[in-house]
């Protein structure tokens, strides 16, 4: 029997020389060890496909452990079903959301474990238990509203409420913050903080060390399927956690030689754009972007980024306005029009729009050219030249992947990411639009792709370059624009001197150019 | 013409109507419900032959119309339950797996009659039973509606009580929820611990069942014989149901009786002087049509949002 103070002193969960081999014959955890304490917020980080999401996965009971033993309060239990995860009081948000889309949010919350009138279950109790849960929390939902259209970070509030209806001690927040803007990161923080002070205990991944340093109590990091170590919040740095997961010195800060500005590459004039439901996504948005530059975006995302993304790279159709690439224009021709006359795309959402998933590395890497020289001749498919750019590409842009021909959807998020890349920039492009390039990847890739766009850009590729990472598009552009609901607010001639305070009034439109100023900076 | 739209708007033909529709409303209700369980069932039109045939025979083996009912149910949904296991547990294509018993049930059911009774068309050598015909008391007297509503066939009753059974399961129980739930997203079903193989046996079993019931009424309702593909595509008109009546109960009620009005109207015409060819097309024609419009409806929906669009930007930019 253990003693009263013993009990105390064990930690809340404890897995034990966790090894997992997946059916394929991937080893993602190897012999690792990992603890939780009791009230704690605690971050488990590590590149793309350390194995963070398995570990936490075996926790919730969605994958077995090949071998390992996991222990909550000291006393050793088995988890074989989620179901037996959350009889323990362990609940998990997953990295991809698990909702319905098409039911409410009480619906979402309450799946599973509908409460019952009768033979029929009751939405109003569904509801009322919705809204005192939220209300307890700081969680702040609709409970009536259809999933399919609430905003993201509603959606990720519903996955934590899901697993606290189920009476969860322990919350697993898998990257929760990927998709977030960073109003709402910062929401979700307090919100985090609320659980922890009701007696909560958090595990949370993520890629951002920032946000680790600020929101843990201590920090557990991997890489390449085992522990490297546990440390405490208090000894460790950004820089520090940086190179234990990557295992060598990470640049953080991005060398840039001076910008040597070409002529005009993309002109975009008065661009208009409607999106299906009706909504003004884009109106009347100007601006150049030179060869040799890195034309940034910032914004809070939802203010049109994405709609100009895609007009420009044919996906969507403008309602009005000039896009021109070197004087010829390019609006409304579709995509491999678009491409053709020179322009690459990077999407940001690369799962939809970036690789065809079951498809090979080596396919993934030719769908843009697949039908000229050496690639098709006479008509049919020649997949020895494919399989040798595959080869040339993935060991030029450092894939890991022990065999080109394996499908795409077998990769980490990271490594998916670099498919995209070394496809985009190997087909020779004057513009290339890069949208989130970084998201959802981990550091030593994120440098990766930093590296790639200055290479790009001292070559004189003109890079139109998005993202809601405001450090990043700070850091990595020449000239810097500002969206807010749909227009350009901003332009900056140079983002030396520019402070992340400054950007942020324009991007919460507090702040606004005049049109003559932003006109000077076309 | 006039003739025509005299036969349109005459109590028989709306009581022919309901008694037309039955026939693709209860597999359309069992498409529905694979539908939204995510495993949808193609198989329905080889489900309501075999039930068809297998109720016919038990009701001449056993002289009543009772036993044939349960037999053809069984079949019906042994036959579901044999589609789900090759797909659930075997990972058989779903869609390959329901066209094979589509063709074994075609070929399957003409050769058992072949062997009972040496006819390779039909059973009418055999003295079947029929599902009993329903005089609604009261309601059977009241002028235009008694002769519609009451004297219908029993399973024409059920198939209209099953719009609303159907529709209390799939939105007031919990395991309906589960089902919808797991044939939009199993993984967030499994996630929460819902047994997602469970929910799509059951979703094709109950498809089976409602297939079976339209089966027997065809055989033993609506005519007294069961005839080589007697089925004649409603299986597959009952899928169409389900798509135009927007994947709800309601919904692919209306559908349904949009269809069988295209049949009965086929079969009142077939007594005037038009081409009996012509007037057996048009169930199908209209099907056809039907598909049509509803597409072009959706087209015309975003053109005319765009077009909304357009004219706030003239208005906004003129003033
Ligand atoms: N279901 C699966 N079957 C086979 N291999 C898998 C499966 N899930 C993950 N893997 C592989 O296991 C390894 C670890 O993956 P895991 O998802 O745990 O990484 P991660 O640390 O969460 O990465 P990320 O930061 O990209 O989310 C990767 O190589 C991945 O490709
Ligand atoms: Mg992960």
């Amino acid at each position: 029997m253990p003693t009263a103070s013993d009990s105390a002193a064990a930690p809340l969960i404890e897995m034990r020389n966790i090894t997992k081999i997946y059916p394929n014959g991937v080893l993602a955890d190897n012999d690792v060890s990992f603890e939780v304490r009791a009230g704690e917020i605690h971050a488990l980080v590590g590149e793309n496909g350390a194995g963070k999401s398995t570990l936490m996965k075996i926790l919730y009971g969605m994958e077995r452990p090949t071998s390992g033993q996991i222990y909550l309060r000291g006393a050793p239990v088995t988890i074989h079903t989620p179901h037996e995860a959350i009889a323990l009081g362990i609940g998990m948000v997953h990295q991809n959301f698990m909702l319905v889309p098409s039911f409410t949010v009480a619906e979402n919350i309450v799946l599973g474990t509908e409460p019952l009138r009768g033979a029929f279950v009751d939405k109003r109790a569904a509801v009322a238990a919705t809204a005192s849960l939220a209300q307890q929390y700081g969680l702040n939902v609709d409970p009536e509203a259809v999933v399919d259209v609430v905003p993201v970070g509603m959606r990720q509030r519903v996955e934590i409420l899901k697993a606290l209806y189920r009476g969860a001690d322990v919350l697993i927040l898998d990257e929760p913050t990927a998709v977030l803007t960073p109003q709402e990161t910062h929401e979700l923080f307090a919100a985090i903080r609320q659980l922890v002070n009701a007696g909560k205990t958090v595990i949370f991944i993520s890629h951002k060390l920032r946000e680790v340093m600020e929101i843990s109590d201590r920090i557990s990091v991997m890489r390449d399927a085992r522990m490297v170590g546990t440390i405490d919040k208090r000894n460790a740095d950004e820089h520090l956690l940086a190179k234990m997961m990557v295992g060598r010195e990470v640049f953080l800060n991005i060398a840039k030689p001076p910008v040597q500005r070409g002529p005009v590459v993309l002109k975009v004039r008065d661009l208009e754009y409607a999106t299906e439901a009706g909504v003004e996504a884009l109106k009347h948005v100007s601006f150049n972007v030179y060869a040799g530059e890195i034309f940034g975006i910032a914004g809070v995302e939802g203010n049109g980024q994405t709609e100009l993304v895609e007009v420009i790279a044919g996906l969507r159709a403008p309602l009005g306005g000039v896009i021109e690439l070197e004087g010829k224009s390019i609006a409304g021709l579709p995509p491999r029009g678009v491409r053709q006359a020179g322009v690459a795309h990077i999407p940001e959402d690369r799962l939809t729009n970036g690789v065809a998933l079951e498809s090979s590395i080596q396919e993934n890497l030719i769908v843009d050219r697949y039908e000229r020289e050496p690639f098709t001749r006479g008509g049919f498919l020649r997949p020895s030249e494919v399989a040798r750019n595959g080869e040339v590409l993935i060991e030029q842009y450092a894939i890991r992947t022990p065999d080109g021909a394996l499908p795409v959807g077998s990769l980490s998020g990271g490594n998916m990411q670099k498919v995209v890349v070394a496809r985009e920039l190997s087909s020779r492009p004057k513009l290339l639009i890069a949208a989130q390039p970084t998201r959802g990847v981990d550091i030593g890739a994120t440098e990766f792709m930093h590296e790639q766009l200055v290479k790009a850009r001292n070559a004189g590729v003109a890079i139109l370059l998005v993202s809601a990472d405001l450090s990043e598009v700070m850091s990595l552009s020449d000239r810097l624009a500002v969206m807010h609901a749909g227009r350009i607010v901003a332009i900056f001639p140079t983002t030396n001197g520019l402070t992340e305070e400054e950007v942020g009034l324009y991007m919460l439109g507090t702040k606004t150019m005049t049109q003559a100023e932003i006109e000077r900076n076309w | 013409m006039d003739q025509a739209l005299q036969v349109i708007f005459s109590a028989t033909f709306i009581a022919a109507v309901l008694r037309v529709s039955t026939p693709i409303l209860l597999p359309a209700l069992g498409g529905l419900i694979s539908d939204l369980g995510g495993v949808v069932n193609i198989a329905l039109e080889g489900i309501m032959l075999t039930a068809a045939c297998a109720g016919v025979l038990i009701s001449v083996a056993t002289q009543s119309e009772w036993p044939g009912l349960l037999a053809g149910v069984v079949m019906g949904v042994l036959m579901a339950l044999v589609l789900a296991f090759f797909h659930l547990n075997l990972k058989a294509d779903l869609i390959l797996a329901a066209i094979a018993i589509n063709i074994l049930a075609s070929g399957g059911t003409i050769f058992v009659v072949f062997l009972l009774t040496g006819d390779k068309g039909s059973t009418s050598a055999l003295v079947s039973k029929q599902m009993p015909f329903v005089e609604i008391p009261i309601i059977k007297d009241i002028p235009v509606i008694g002769p519609i509503v009451s004297g219908q066939n029993l399973l024409t009753y059920v198939a209209f009580i099953a719009v609303v059974l159907v529709a209390v399961f799939l939105y007031r129980t919990r395991a309906g929820i589960h089902l919808r739930a797991v044939g939009e997203n199993p993984e967030a079903a499994r996630s929460v611990g819902i047994n997602v193989r469970a929910q799509q046996y059951l979703a094709l079993g109950l498809s089976g069942l409602l297939a079976a019931l339209g089966g027997v009424y065809l055989s033993m309702g609506y005519v007294k014989f069961f005839a080589r593909d007697m089925t004649a595509g409603r299986g597959f008109i009952a899928l169409a149901a389900i798509f135009l009546g927007g994947k709800t109960p309601w919904g692919t009620m209306i559908a349904a009786l949009v269809f069988g009005a295209a049949e009965a109207l086929s079969v009142q015409l077939g007594n005037l002087r038009i081409p009996n060819q012509l007037v057996q097309m048009i169930p199908y024609v209209a099907t056809l049509v039907a598909l049509v419009i509803y597409a072009l409806v959706q087209r015309q929906r975003a053109i005319a949002r765009q077009r909304k669009f357009r004219q706030t930007q003239t208005v906004a930019v003129g003033s």
